[in-house]
């Protein structure tokens, strides 16, 4: 098992730390409602060190990420950022992932944590052109800094003017008197705020400044279960959970980060699926009654036929009522559209909605 | 972690309070933190006869869910109706108001059965 640079710090205040894609993660400190409140009212902040970072460099740089990746990096410039993913070969998908255009000839790739080693052979099997690659992720940390505050309280940290950092840009700069740090205005959670990259020896002063700049706005240390609920409430899909080697990625509605302008892995598979459809669609769907799907519960219609299979779910700590995602026909997907869910005995009626589920 | 001396306990981590042929039943200080945040108790088996080891409700924390199971055979008289409200209850006070039910059990020699306090420190490590 893998520890962050952060784990004796999460362990001293209390977290609650589980085995996570092989790292020692904190999944809770205080109370995983509390964190989440904390995050969609004021600040917290999430060691996500665990994810894998990759620094592809070089003239072939941008033909490596354009291969494989589905949406179009030619349209980056420097300081900004795209969220994308790793088609495979039989129409699924590899990871999602951020890409961010460093500078010239130079992208960071950003990929889930349980996904490092199998993103890695992929990627190098379709490094024909001979791209320069380096694996970042045992060296560098990443923390999120989340929340409407996150602006607000960090601000005396850096040079930088943070409210002009817009969403999906970066800058590289001062952090916490630390040297060309990452601040990215991205996040999972749906409420604002960055991401720091940074190396593993600078990370314990950067969290510890970054939670005496946050003291008067009331920042918290944050686990993964709220790092999920908050996602779930945005509808994000989560690696594993939502979107897998088997889901094509125009089922889990991601064909706005899927960009026919390139050649790239199995691009005339995905734009089958484009142009004939798909046989199922990645539903949103709140709880009529007062109920919790949970991933793998099995979706029904009104005459008990099999629809499909919930492949996130949670009681929404903002709503107050059981929310999900899962597949159905594409018949069922309207928002709107009644179906339910086989909870243990029960088949307890839930209605097929828009995301977010969360709206500020 | 709180195991009060006078109560019996499952190694399900359910505590159980004998009064005469009445038990009360709820879940120990371990299992409520091991849970998180308890956001529903649902027990639909009020006025049921089970068997020991017989699920009699789920309690459905924000991240999981997990079954009930009778300690004793016999017949299940109350739900705390708080809990519908507050399941909160079962996190801040397990062992009071976050009590989850009544039963009338038949079979008194099942009570030797169970754990002893001791016994349950010694299970939860």
């Amino acid at each position: 098992m893998k520890n962050t640079a952060l784990t004796a710090i999460h362990e001293s205040l209390g977290a609650k730390m589980v085995p996570f894609a092989g790292y020692n993660m904190p999944v809770q400190y205080e109370g995983v409602n509390i964190e989440h409140q904390t995050v969609r009212d004021n600040v917290g902040v999430f060691d996500v060190s665990h994810m894998g970072e990759f620094l592809i460099s070089g003239p072939e740089a941008l033909n490596l990420v354009q291969k494989v990746s589905s949406n179009d990096a030619s349209k980056l410039t420097v300081g900004r950022a795209q969220y994308s993913y790793l088609p495979n070969a039989t129409g699924g998908i590899v990871d999602d992932m951020i890409v961010y255009k460093i500078k010239e000839e130079q992208y960071l790739l950003v990929v889930n944590a349980s996904n490092i080693d199998k993103d890695w052979d992929h990627i190098t099997s379709h490094n024909t052109m001979n791209a320069d690659m380096k694996n970042l992720s045992e060296d560098y940390s990443l923390l999120a800094i989340q929340g409407p505050k996150a602006v607000e309280a960090m601000q005396s940290l850096t040079s930088v003017d943070l409210s002009a950092i817009k969403f999906y840009h970066f800058e590289v700069s001062d952090f916490a008197g630390i040297e060309n740090v990452i601040i990215s205005a991205t996040g999972y959670t749906g409420s604002g705020g960055f991401e720091i990259y940074c190396k593993n020896t600078e990370v314990e002063q950067i969290w510890n400044k970054v939670f005496e700049a946050g003291a008067d706005y009331g920042i918290k240390p944050i686990g993964l279960a709220a790092r999920d609920t908050l996602r779930l409430e945005m509808g994000y899909c989560l690696y594993g959970n939502d979107i897998d080697d088997t889901t094509s990625p125009y089922e889990a509605g991601l064909g706005w980060v899927t960009k026919f302008t390139k050649d790239f892995v199995n691009h005339e598979q995905l734009l089958e699926h484009k142009e004939k459809g798909v046989d199922r669609k990645l539903i949103a769907f709140e709880m009529d009654e007062r109920a919790i799907p949970r991933g793998g519960y099995e979706i029904k219609d009104s005459s008990q036929q099999d629809l499909g299979i919930v492949t996130s779910g949670t009681m929404s700590p903002s709503m107050g009522i059981g929310i999900g995602m899962g597949y159905v026909p594409p018949i069922f997907a309207t928002p709107g559209s009644k179906i339910h869910i086989q909870i243990r005995k029960k088949l307890v009626p839930a209605t097929v909605v828009k995301l977010p589920f969360y709206k500020k | 972690m709180n195991i009060p001396s006078e109560l019996k306990y499952t190694k399900d981590h359910e505590w159980i309070k004998i009064e005469g042929d009445v038990a009360t039943i709820g879940i120990t200080d371990f299992a409520q933190s091991e849970l998180g945040d308890i956001v529903y108790v649902e027990v639909e088996t009020v006025d049921e006869t089970l068997d020991q080891e017989e699920v009699f409700g789920t309690v459905e924390a924000v991240k999981t869910v997990s079954d009930l199971f009778l300690p004793l055979t016999g017949e299940i008289t109350d739900f705390n109706e708080k809990l519908e409200d507050e399941p909160e209850l079962v996190n801040s006070d397990p062992y009071g108001d976050g009590w989850m039910i009544k039963m009338k059990f038949t079979d008194a020699t099942q009570v030797d059965g169970l754990l002893s306090a001791d016994a349950y420190k010694e299970l939860v490590g």
